[in-house]
């Protein structure tokens, strides 16, 4: 007898599944407001867990950038709580589910696949390059709406339905190299860069190609891989003798921060500029913030700044998880605001599977301008690239503090 | 001159830390006849130690390095005891896999522990830093205490192995275990003993290294347990004097090869070096050959 209620009660499911989907495709071409809530009833009357948008994300939550992936976990969740509290998207609630990926690619395809079992629709990672390159290859071949908060290299937008929140690797280097010369902050350049690491090398190569045009002299490029990455004492050394006034650091603050204590040690103070993997060093428990005083970074985000939509942010943020946001944070917070506007324009509900609402998100992801936290009249280009003025931050007393 | 002076003391300073943590390697695997892939991370432990102790509770670094020792060396006896006393009669390769199952499982604890974000480690010693040739070369307190622990703790071995009864039996012990047995030697006991100098080695080496480059997380020990694994190897694995002067070799080679050659080649030179070295003594520049007795 039981048995045969849920046979029925799948049977119905399946009906009006089919019959939910023919209204989509119906009132996609006449927008009417009457066939979308009728829509939308029917939807909701089919059951609690066909009517939520699920967006899953992935990023370290263990690890050495664990500081990120928790940031993008909680940043979005900032977004879904307002977008749920403001009544979701299209009228549906969201739930945001995220899994642990270690930064690893391997863990992260798992991580991508355990999502899907749990009914993702639509993807906001992954947070770090290396792990989002892995999964591309996956999120290409489901054809599943991908946007990456702050996956930066450059191959990561090549696939059709993958889009991207920060700026890429060659468009860090470039616009580093442009700010540094712009505002006349130094002329000899000295790089540390990782070479094991595709982050690095590939702002690295971009920064050299756009420091040339702009007349800066590249005094020396030092690098370090992930095997060496805690002596730094002899690439200093190294770029001292060659007279660097600046020294350019793209890669993570955990290894900035030792290059920063080093240098300390050696007694040579030359400006330092970073781009967004140094955000986070203020927060590298029991560093010595005084080390970082003066440091400048290329950062899309910063907490101090005065409007509104960023002050808001960071109350709810901090009342929530006791900490100041960091940009990877904002990145995803913007993330959601994007699907938001898309699944909006697009008229898209939870019932269409991934694949169809990947389409639909795709043709209309270049009328998507966003005022977010990253950026005002954010867009999105072909590649989806996303296009958006370039921030920077110097630390000031302990804190960031925003420049022009 | 002077930056060549200042990458040559960088150099010894990194290799007095290989080489403090290749001891450990090199008197387990003279002793007891098996790699102990958990000992970089023992070294972990020690600097988590020291974090706790130093950091946390706002004790005093003395009591910080003492508490380090300790626990370490329980540390280190415990896991003999546990993990492979079971295994003295199984295959080398048994114990080898083990090894790396604690050397997991240390990691994976610290990573419960404290998390997983990179903690900065607060420097323990406080020695002024020495200035040489008119301001021109600096050498950091942490790398002079560094090198002189370095030649403390070689000397101190050194005796004890050659003039205490605990040394000779451990030399015994790696000579032949069966014999040592057939003495009245208790070879459990003295590879437990074993165990605790080396892990009591590793909380010093775990305090230095931390205090030269001041950053703590759970794989912390992980790469420079390997290259000190190769440190010792370079200089003879067993040989006491031979892991002390690998690891000032592979450090001096890895920093100069980085200061003149290329910052990018440097591991790629170190370990072609180390291939060198093997291919002319297949035994480490120090090691023995023993012969096999048919």
């Amino acid at each position: 007898m039981k048995k045969r209620r849920v046979v029925c009660a799948a049977m119905a499911a399946v009906m009006a599944m089919s019959l939910a989907a023919c209204g989509g495709s119906d009132t996609a071409s006449a927008t009417t407001a009457a066939g979308e809530a009728s829509e939308s009833e029917e939807t909701a009357a089919e059951g609690s867990s066909e009517g939520v948008f699920v967006i899953g994300g992935s990023g370290p939550l263990t690890g050495g950038s664990a500081l990120y992936g928790t940031a993008v976990k909680n940043g979005a969740q900032v977004a879904v709580d307002e977008i749920n509290a403001n009544g979701g998207i299209n009228g549906y609630q969201v739930k945001w589910i995220f899994e642990d990926d270690e930064a690893d690619g391997e863990k992260a395809v798992n991580a991508y696949n355990t999502l899907k079992d749990e009914g993702m629709q639509m993807f906001v990672g992954t947070t770090t390059s290396g792990a989002c390159m892995s999964v591309i290859a996956e999120t290409e071949n489901d054809n599943m709406f991908q946007i990456t908060p702050s996956g930066t290299t450059a191959d990561i937008t090549k696939p059709a339905n993958v889009y991207r929140m920060c700026f890429s690797d060659p468009a860090q280097g470039t616009k580093s190299a442009q700010y540094i010369a712009e505002h006349g902050v130094a002329q000899k350049v000295g790089v540390i860069y990782d070479n094991s690491d595709t982050y690095s090398s590939g702002i690295y190569e971009n920064f050299a190609k756009e420091a040339q045009a702009q007349g800066l002299e590249i005094v020396g490029a030092e690098s370090f891989n992930s095997e060496s990455k805690t002596d730094f004492k002899t690439q200093l050394q190294k770029l001292k003798d060659a007279g660097a006034e600046l020294v350019f650091l793209p890669f993570y603050y955990t290894e900035a921060s030792l290059v920063l204590k080093q240098a300390d040690e050696m007694g040579w103070a030359p400006k330092f500029f970073g781009c967004d993997g140094m955000d986070g060093i203020l927060d590298l428990p029991e560093f010595d913030t005084s080390l970082a005083e003066g440091l400048m970074l290329l950062t899309p985000f910063a907490a101090d700044a005065q409007d509104e939509l960023t002050q808001n942010f960071v109350a709810a943020y901090e009342e929530a998880y006791g900490e100041t946001p960091i940009q990877f944070a904002a990145d995803a917070y913007d993330c959601l605001y994007v699907i938001k506007q898309a699944v909006e324009k697009a008229n898209i509900t939870p019932d269409m599977d991934m694949s169809e609402i990947c389409d639909a998100m795709k043709t209309v992801m270049p009328e998507v301008t966003l005022d977010g936290l990253t950026g005002a009249g954010i867009s999105f280009d072909e590649n989806g690239e996303p296009n958006k003025a370039p921030k920077a931050v110097v630390i000031e007393n302990g804190a960031y503090k925003s420049l022009e | 001159m002077s930056s060549f002076l200042t990458y040559l003391i960088n150099g010894i300073s990194l290799g007095s830390v290989y080489a403090i943590i290749a001891l450990g390697y090199t008197m387990v695997y003279g002793i007891a006849k098996m790699l102990n892939f958990a000992h970089g991370d023992v070294i972990m432990v020690g600097g988590y130690t020291v974090f706790v102790i130093c950091s946390t509770l706002g004790l005093p670094p003395f009591v910080g390095i003492l508490s380090a020792v300790v626990v370490c060396t329980v540390l280190g006896v415990v896991i003999e005891r546990v993990a492979y006393k079971p295994l003295r009669e199984a295959s080398s390769l048994s114990v080898l896999i083990t090894a790396i199952g604690v050397s997991y499982f240390l990691q994976n604890a610290a990573l419960i522990i404290f998390g997983a974000d990179t903690k900065s480690f607060q420097n323990v010693i406080n020695v002024p830093s020495l200035t040489l040739m008119d301001g021109q070369v600096t050498v950091s307190g942490v790398t002079m205490v560094t090198i002189l622990s370095c030649a403390l703790i070689l000397i101190g071995l050194t005796t004890f192995i050659n003039k205490t009864k605990t040394g000779q039996a451990m030399l015994a012990v790696s000579e032949d275990k069966g014999a040592a047995t057939l003495m009245g030697i208790n070879v459990n006991r003295t590879i437990a003993v074993t165990f605790a100098i080396g892990s009591a080695l590793a909380a010093i080496a775990g305090v230095l290294l931390c205090s030269a480059y001041p950053v703590l997380s759970s794989t912390t020990g992980a790469m420079p347990g390997i290259k000190a694994f190769t440190a010792a190897v370079f200089g003879g694995i067993g040989s006491i004097p031979g892991a002390l002067i690998g690891g000032i070799i592979m450090g001096v080679i890895e920093n100069l090869s980085k200061a003149y050659i290329s910052s990018q080649l440097s591991d790629a030179i170190v370990f072609a070096v180390l291939i060198v070295v093997l291919l002319v003594k297949p035994t480490g520049l120090m090691g023995k050959q023993i012969q096999e007795k048919v």
